[in-house]
């Protein structure tokens, strides 16, 4: 950043303090883990989990009970010493694949991850036709008759 | 009494609109101008009602007259003003209000300002503007009545939610309407366009200050949002991927695409048939965003099965504006002729890659908003589309996109040298590669793509300096010659790339704020401290205290940096008497390097507090590159071309020509 920018982001920022209203407040100090490894593990699951009463929240971000108590056994999951995947398979077996903030790729949601490279192949195919199909509906400007040459050459001088 | 002039006011207002819709459609066919000609008193007495109808339950709000059912299921006496006012648009029916009232605004605007428009296309435009206006007000008026009486009059009101209590949340609404809306100018110039069969480059010169403006609005609209989610969330997220941001996010991917392809249109009188394509699918975009919000469809399929009549309304709606529009195109697009042609690699073919770009974007946000609620309604299955999925298909997308901007305004119109613009753009090049090797080598921690992330904010920038430097020629030629061209340089030139440049401080504050942000959740005793990201909170204990409609605990932390105090951060909690509801506040402490973030959580059981706290580096350039973006439409919107009044003066003059003719006959 530049000084003057710096300057503006000041000015910007003059209302230093903003205290505003707020619903939820997530992890809690004494549910975290005390190694550090497996916290950092348990808040990475906590993230592609939903908050199942929630709006598209995860459960590391939501204050709902149940999102407290799905974070509660999600700790001791891990402290219990399972994988990853055994925890997620667990809490799917549990609550269904709502819960998964990332669907799984399976076949009913196949049209939900193929669609976005099938629209972009389409409409890059249809640029692509389009712009072809001009090409050979356009007229190409003809190359000059000798008698059009010799017109050129004399209205810019050298005939 | 009030009211009930309100009442009556909407449905003159509804008259009007069937008037407006009607009568000048039958004048353009037959050809009697007078007909035609009511469309412009149509919209402005369509205006002059709708506003009437606004004013008289804002009045019913700012008196707290709680006879009036809507006021008393969502405002209190003991309300601030500002949210006695808010609280029009706050709910269910008064934002539907406050929906007509913008579009007929803008209508009114086009009515009255739209003099230099040719006769036939601007009663058509009306005529559109006034069947949209028909649709929602019989829409408001059969399933949404905000006017509706209680008796007895109830003694004090239930409230209004305390999330939406909130600066940032009363001005929301009006700017993200005043968007959607906007885009109908859009749409009602394309329907227009397809009824008469004709459309040139005067056309897009028209659409697009509609446009420009509609899209300036909602993205200060989506910008306010993301930034009260911010603060009112509590732990300092901007963007949630929520099918209601979606719903505003898709409408603007759409209209960010349709101002760039407008531009073709107006320049180089290519890409007709498209641009009124996406004229249509722009504003049916903003129909749904409104059919998701206002149908309680979000919450639950069920819900909404089990009360479906506004739903099923607001569907009946998009069906035949979406449905009739969509055919009238197919039917008439084929006679609108094909404009310039242009090689590949063009202005116009880079443009093109930005459409295509944006919007299969667009699509995978519409698939991942609409996909569950399809295979729920279909198969009962219940799935979750959530910010990994997003990150998945829509991210590439646009950072393909942003690696190609700065090449578009670098390429000249028909056939471009992609060579010379990527020389001009080496230094820009070679300087965001250098951040990105700076920004790798000092920090430590963080994802790798993170300095790839601010690399390509910068690039963005420099490229909106380097298009400007190019166009004034600064170092080509002497620094007369290019302060002479930097003023003659038309203001869109300058909007363009104010956007842009704005688009790279987005990029950049969510980048630097996802990557680099810093958190701390402790149980802090008064008189113990807190360490984050350089600067120490020591925490002073709880206090009470009393608010005009709430009781609050504050939470009082010191701040200081290296021993030097900085700041003192009282995040707190509220009770709402009324609403029976409690917010938790958040504390911000802002700075040029980030925020500092300070959350009070609840007592816990050894009388200590539960505290947490965030630094969110660089997250300010994300609202401030928002502000960037939206000045610089606002400065392109300023242009000499675009104003209201410049072509009127020249045509004021060929008028006299044209009158001069006949006499010499």
């Amino acid at each position: 950043m530049t000084p003057r920018s710096l300057v503006r982001t000041w000015i910007f920022s003059l209302a230093v303090v903003l205290s505003v209203a707020s619903p939820a407040f997530a992890v809690q100090p004494d549910e975290m883990l005390k190694d550090p490894a497996l916290e950092a593990r348990a808040r990475a699951l906590s993230e592609g989990l939903r908050c199942l009463v929630c709006q598209n929240q995860s459960i590391d971000d939501s204050d709902a009970p149940l999102a407290k108590d799905l974070r509660i056994l999600v700790r001791e999951r891990l402290k219990a010493g399972d994988s990853d995947k055994q925890i997620i398979d667990f809490i799917v077996a549990r609550y269904g694949e709502f819960v998964l903030l990332k669907p799984r790729f399976e076949p009913h949601t196949w049209i939900l991850w193929f669609a976005t490279p099938l629209v972009l192949l389409a409409a890059l195919a249809g640029i692509i036709y389009g712009y072809r199909r001009r090409e050979s509906t356009a007229q190409a400007p003809k190359p000059l008759t000798a008698g059009e040459k010799r017109r050129l050459k004399h209205l810019v001088g050298e005939g | 009494m009030i009211a009930e002039t309100g009442h009556y006011a909407l449905i003159l207002a509804l008259g009007v609109a069937i008037v407006q819709m009607v009568l000048p459609v039958i004048g353009t066919r037959l050809r009697d101008p007078q007909l035609t000609a009511i469309a412009v008193p149509a919209a402005q007495l369509e205006f002059v009602l709708i506003a009437i109808a606004f004013f008289a339950l804002m009045t019913a709000y700012v008196t707290s007259d709680f006879s009036v059912l809507n006021v008393w299921q969502n405002s209190a006496a003991a309300k601030p003003m500002l949210y006695k006012i808010s609280g029009v648009w706050g709910n269910h029916e008064g934002s539907m209000i406050l929906w007509v009232l913008i579009l007929a605004l803008f209508g009114a605007a086009v009515a009255t300002f739209g003099t230099n428009l040719p006769r036939q296309l601007q009663a058509n435009v009306l005529a559109v503007q006034g069947s949209i206006a028909v649709a929602f007000l019989l829409f408001i008026v059969i399933t949404s009545n905000p006017f509706i009486r209680i008796d007895p009059a109830p003694f004090d009101g239930q409230g209004m939610n305390p999330v939406l209590q909130d600066p940032a949340l009363a001005f929301h609404p009006p700017f993200l309407y005043a968007g959607y809306v906007g885009f109908s100018m859009a749409f009602s110039f394309a329907v227009a366009a397809l009824i008469d069969g004709r459309i040139d480059a005067a056309w897009a010169r028209w659409v697009r200050p509609w446009t420009l403006a509609a899209w300036m609005c909602l993205t200060l609209g989506i910008s306010m949002g993301s930034w009260w989610a911010y603060y009112e969330l509590g732990w300092g997220g901007f963007w949630f991927w929520d099918p209601v941001e979606n719903a505003s996010f898709m409408p603007w991917l759409a209209g960010t695409a349709l101002l760039h392809s407008a531009l073709v249109m107006e320049k180089r009188d290519a890409l007709k048939v498209w641009t009124i394509l996406l004229a249509i699918i722009t504003f049916s975009l903003s129909l749904m965003g409104t059919f998701l919000v206002r149908s309680g469809v979000l919450t639950s399929v069920h819900a909404f099965a089990v009360d479906p009549a506004r739903g099923v309304f607001i569907l009946a709606i998009m069906g035949v504006f979406i449905g009739g529009s969509l055919a009238l195109f197919a039917w008439r697009a084929p006679l609108l002729s094909q404009g310039g042609l242009f090689a590949p690699i063009s202005r116009e073919g880079s443009l093109v890659l930005n459409n295509l770009l944006l919007t299969v974007a667009c699509a995978a946000v519409f698939v991942g908003t609409l996909y569950p609620l399809g295979l729920e309604a279909l198969t009962g299955d219940k799935i979750s589309v959530g910010p990994p999925f997003f990150n998945l298909t829509f991210g590439p997308l646009i950072v393909a996109l942003l690696i190609v901007a700065p090449f578009g305004p670098l390429l000249a119109w028909k056939r471009g040298d992609l060579l010379a613009a990527a020389q001009r753009l080496m230094a820009a090049a070679i300087v965001a590669l250098l951040v990105m090797v700076l920004v790798l080598a000092f920090t430590q921690k963080g994802p790798w793509l993170a300095p790839l992330g601010v690399g390509l904010g910068v690039w963005l920038i420099l490229g909106a300096v380097t298009d400007i430097a190019s166009r004034v020629k600064l170092f080509e030629a002497a620094a007369g010659e290019a302060w002479r061209r930097a003023r003659n340089l038309p203001r869109a030139a300058y909007g363009g790339a104010l956007a842009h440049a704005g688009l790279g401080l987005v990029v950049i504050g969510i980048v630097a704020t996802t990557a680099w942000r810093a958190e701390r959740i402790e149980a802090l005793a008064p008189g113990q401290t807190i360490d984050i990201a350089g600067y120490q909170l020591l925490f002073g204990g709880v206090e009470p205290r009393q608010g005009p409609n709430y009781r609050a605990r504050v939470g009082m932390f010191k701040v200081t940096r290296n021993g030097s105090p900085v700041t003192e951060l009282a995040p707190s909690k509220r009770e709402f008497t009324v609403e029976k509801n409690t917010t938790t506040e958040s504390a911000i402490h802002v700075s040029w390097r980030g925020d500092l973030y300070v959350v009070l959580g609840d007592q816990l059981k050894n009388g200590a507090y539960s505290v947490r706290v965030y630094f969110n580096p660089l997250v300010r350039l994300i609202w401030l590159g928002g502000l960037v973006m939206f000045f610089g439409g606002g400065v392109s919107l300023s242009d000499r071309r675009l104003r209201v009044g410049a072509p009127k003066r020249a045509r004021a003059k060929t008028v006299v020509k044209a009158e001069a003719v006949p006499a010499e006959k």
